[in-house]
């Protein structure tokens, strides 16, 4: 403890005077540290401020340009912006570029495909075990999401189609919602219906409550078709044993016995009263974005007050003001302050970044990190599915984020821990860091290769590096750190290579492979920042 | 089924809570997390066996034509393999494709009475590598992921090689690791043992020298602006951490274990020269390392079609490699402390489907089936359970999942009623009560 305040203390002193090693001075472009103050920009910096006050904290800085532009392309698409979009940002001179690029992003093709993956994990689209919705179910389901988020479906209507959808598995993609479980059994359904749309760990509620919410699923039949693994999801007609049900907040209903138990529950569900409904959602987009929720969007209960609880009122209200359109409230959550503050918090005591006083540092998803090294060296991937019934080949043009199905994977994808959609749980994602994750990345023949062509393909006029003139090295340097960091080389960076190169004349082409080899093992490139 | 789980549940009082990472410690400071206290691992110490190499017939190997051959049965069931030979053991005969396995079946015991009853590939893994139902909401993890948990880091295992190693390529149908999570999942070589140098993922790649390595190091620690301007911060510590311990690994003993060029060429023919015999000898240098547990993942056995070409061409191949790795563990004393397990997720039709499209097939079987079991302290020489003359059921004392993998465990020293240790707080126990004939007494010491 004592050391790192000692060690805290001297960074500070240092940065005081400008005498700090060149990586921690702002003025040769370290990009990390941010001179930008925290500006408010809508209603969620003036509640975040407020209550921050209260806890004696302060926001941090915003990011800079190069920081906001890779964090957001990641965020929003799940895809590393590329060195010309970088550059195209970096060189707009509009004020309002930040809102421009957010906006442009929500529309890109990219967005559905991994915000339908993101859906997709909490849905449980997988072909194979345990929820075996069988391959061409997976495909319809994961359409039906990818159609619904790419149109922008309020998401009222949205939860609505997931419950209430009835018929075959190949035809109505929303008909797998009931299908998408370990075990048919009501209770079962129940339990899922509740952990998806309200947060709600129901095995921790009383017997008889969980029993209220069971009736709501106890009519649902499914059956086969003539068709090999076809199945129809059906309302079985048969009226519930008691008209009165009463619902998880408490309210009293009825099911008159020609109406479909699923219906009763979703009107209830989704009505706009209902704001266990409004703040699971917000809460999820929250978690989305940052990483963390605002709650455990896992397991909301009531014993366990949210972070800012007046800020998740005020999402959640907004989101059903604006009529459950979730894009809405991400573009808002996007152009705030919050969010585009440093991830180096004002005073580092480690508490900050759980109270959103900092952007919180974490991994790339095991998908999204696929797609960043096969964009950053131009080598595609293409799937196979492992089993024969039918066998899936996804071609190389498809990114890993618009995966249908996580029964489709490789070695790389179960290392980095993609979901398992085992449970439909956030925390079913994996962003451990292991040490087999670190072999690969140190010292794997596929890395080492990616990086042989990644430098070969980059020769000029048959030189490597030394041979080049002055400009076009700075251009090829550039270019490299662009690619990999979304950043230009700071004045210390080049200085480095420089010195590289001076004491390496023997093998330039490896010494620019290795240059490009720390780059991909920095942090920087493996974490959303 | 469901209704168990949430008996276990309700008595932690909170279900699965499974919290993110790092969200584990930001949840924790705000102590908004339980505090469930983990179970014993429950260790018994009967148990001699230190490792385990589980030869896993990815797709389903056929029973009739290994270890319970049906020459009686007539043409449709045995098409012209129906000449089984004697084995070394009085009264053990093997398919007449195994005469290698036929010379040393005194070193281990074949199981002809396994059975779940489950015909697809998914359900049918998940059950013979968990020994648990699916369908109680749980996905548990498989053999070599607990093993990884109770023998591995946790436990204070501290050898170059990871806990539980995969040669070469994963498994896939189902998460091994189950609701314990990444952290045990195996390690996936990679490459080909067959090849010079046997590419290892992460430890040997072609051209590298250690100069090289050393110097990458220093350069990576000189860019790596970003890890030092975010010092304090716990992600950024993390993967440090986890940086410096694969250097550990990839510095250490590792690569020479991997280094198959060091035996004598004359070992490397015994075991065969190729995929599957170099990795029966790999296994054998991890074992001989103290590594507890390997999967070798041999895929092909799904034979639909042309059943029997297939197996002419390839069965040579295991018969080999397999009777070569259970004699050396047995010259070099590792037999008593290693156990193999020979086994796919079911067997294959006894009925042959001579029709197009099949043309001399066997579909998916898992009414019975055999595996074998060897060293660790199961006995050779035996036969456990008795199948009808076409091999389609079992006639005497059915083995279960449960009974298959408690009797591992049993013999690892890991006790099959303890609970699972596990970091979510779920309370359930390592394995499902074995079934009325119980776990192999009959052949474990």
């Amino acid at each position: 403890m004592m050391k790192r305040i000692v060690q805290f203390g001297l960074l500070v002193l240092l940065l005081a005077h400008g005498t700090c090693p060149f990586f921690l001075r702002g003025e040769d472009g370290n990009p990390f540290v941010s001179d930008n103050p925290f500006q408010i920009k809508n209603r969620i910096d003036e509640i975040l401020v407020e209550s921050l006050r209260r806890k004696n904290m302060e926001p941090a800085p915003l990011c800079r340009d190069e920081i906001f532009v890779r964090r957001v392309y990641l965020d929003v698409i799940g895809t590393l912006p590329t060195a010309q979009e970088v550059l195209a940002f970096l060189e707009d001179t509009g004020t309002d570029k930040r809102s421009r690029l957010i906006n442009t992003l929500l529309e890109r093709d990219e967005f559905a495909d991994y915000w339908a993956m993101k859906w997709s994990d909490l849905l449980r689209v997988k072909a194979e075990f345990p929820v075996n919705l069988w391959p061409n179910g997976a495909v319809t389901y994961y359409r039906w999401i990818h159609q619904s988020i790419r149109s922008n479906k309020p998401y009222n209507q949205f939860v609505r189609e997931l419950l209430t959808t009835d018929g075959s598995n190949f035809r109505e993609g929303a008909s797998n919602f009931y299908r998408a479980v370990t075990a048919r059994d009501p209770e079962t359904l129940a339990e899922t219906v509740a952990q998806t749309f309200l947060g709600y760990q129901t095995a921790s509620w009383p017997e008889a409550k969980q029993k209220e919410l069971t009736v709501f699923f106890s009519r649902i039949g499914y059956k086969e078709t003539a068709q090999w693994k076809e199945e129809i999801v059906f309302w079985t007609h048969q009226p519930l044993d008691s008209q009165d049900v009463v619902f998880p907040d408490g309210t009293k209903g009825t099911v008159l016995p020609d109406q479909d138990p699923r219906q009763v529950f979703t009107d209830w569900l989704v009505s706009p009263d209902n704001s266990a409904f409004h703040r699971a959602i917000a809460n999820r987009i929250w978690y989305w974005l940052f990483g963390y929720g605002l709650v455990d969007p896992d397991h909301i209960r009531d014993d366990q007050p949210p972070v800012h609880p007046e800020l998740l009122d005020y999402l959640s209200r907004e989101l059903a003001e604006a009529g459950y359109d979730l894009k809405h409230l991400s573009r808002l959550i996007l152009n705030s302050a919050a969010y585009q503050q440093s991830s180096l918090s004002r005073k580092d005591t480690g508490t900050e970044v759980v109270w959103f006083a900092s952007y919180p540092i974490r991994r790339l998803e095991a998908e999204v990190l696929q797609d960043a090294l096969s964009q950053v060296f131009n080598v595609p991937v293409s799937y196979q599915s492992e089993v024969p019934e039918p066998f899936t080949n996804i071609p190389a043009r498809y990114r890993t984020i618009s995966l249908p199905d996580t029964s489709v994977t490789n070695t790389f994808l179960e290392t980095f821990g993609r979901t398992t959609r085992d449970t439909g749980l956030e925390t079913d994602r994996n962003n451990n860091i292991t040490e087999s994750q670190q072999l690969f990345l140190l010292n794997s023949t596929e890395v080492n290769t990616w990086i042989q062509k990644f430098v070969a393909n980059r020769r000029i006029n048959g030189q490597v590096f030394n041979g080049q003139r002055s400009s076009d090295r700075r251009q090829l340097l550039d270019d490299i750190w662009l690619t990999i960091l979304s950043r230009r080389p700071t004045q210390a960076e080049l200085n480095l290579v420089a010195e590289e190169f001076r004491d390496r004349t023997g093998n330039q082409e490896q010494t620019l492979q290795d240059l490009v080899w720390a780059l991909l093992n920095s942090r920087e490139f493996l974490c959303k920042h | 089924m469901a209704g168990n789980r949430r008996n276990f549940l309700k008595q932690t009082g909170l279900g699965i809570l499974g919290l993110p990472f790092i969200g584990d410690s930001f949840y924790h400071r705000l102590s908004y997390a339980d505090s469930s206290v983990l179970p014993e691992s429950g260790r018994t110490k009967s148990g001699k066996a230190k490792s385990v190499i589980q030869i896993w017939m990815w797709g389903g190997p056929s029973h009739l034509d290994t270890f319970d051959p049906k020459p009686g049965a007539g043409r449709d069931y045995c098409g012209t393999w129906d000449k089984p030979i004697a084995t070394n053991v009085p009264g053990i005969e093997i398919s007449q494709s195994l005469p290698m396995l036929a010379g040393c079946a005194d070193l281990y015991a074949i199981v002809r009475g396994m059975t779940h009853g489950s015909f697809q590939h998914e359900t049918a893994s998940y059950l013979m590598q968990t020994g648990h139902q699916p369908g109680d909401g749980l996905v548990y993890p498989c053999l070599g992921a607990v093993v990884s948990k109770i023998k591995g880091h946790d436990a204070g295992y501290d050898l170059p090689v990871p806990p539980y190693v995969v040669l070469t390529t994963s498994q896939g149908r189902f998460s091994e690791s189950g609701f314990l999570g990444t952290k045990y999942k195996p390690f996936v070589t990679g490459g080909d043992p067959n090849q010079s140098p046997f590419l290892v993922s992460g430890y040997v790649v072609e051209g590298m020298t250690e100069e090289r390595q050393e110097h990458r190091r220093s350069l990576l620690n000189s860019l790596d602006i970003f890890g030092k301007v975010h010092h304090e911060n716990q992600w950024v510590g993390e993967v440090g951490t986890a940086r410096s311990n694969a250097y550990r690994l990839l510095q250490g003993d590792a690569v020479k274990i991997f280094n198959l060029d060091t035996e004598p060429e004359k070992i490397r023919e015994e075991y065969g020269r190729n995929w599957f015999g170099q990795s029966c000898l790999t296994a054998r240098r991890l074992v001989q390392k103290g590594v507890p547990y390997i999967t070798i993942n041999y895929r092909g056995w799904d034979t639909h079609k042309r059943h029997f070409e297939t197996l002419g061409r390839r069965q040579a191949e295991w018969d080999r490699g397999l009777s070569t790795l259970l004699k050396e563990l047995g010259h070099l004393g590792l037999l008593e402390t290693t156990i193999v397990w020979w086994g796919g997720e079911f067997g294959r039709t006894p009925k042959i489907g001579w029709d197009s499209p099949w043309f001399g097939g066997r579909g998916h079987f898992g009414r019975c089936f055999n595996v074998v079991l060897a060293g660790g302290g199961f006995q050779g020489g035996r036969v456990v359970g008795v199948t009808d003359k076409t091999g389609e059921n079992i006639v005497s004392r059915p083995v279960y999942p449960q009974d298959l993998l408690g009797s591992i465990y049993q013999m690892l020293g890991i006790h099959p009623d303890s609970p699972m240790p596990n970091e979510k707080g779920i309370h359930v126990p390592m394995m499902p009560p074995a079934s009325d004939m119980g776990r192999l007494t009959e052949i474990m010491g």
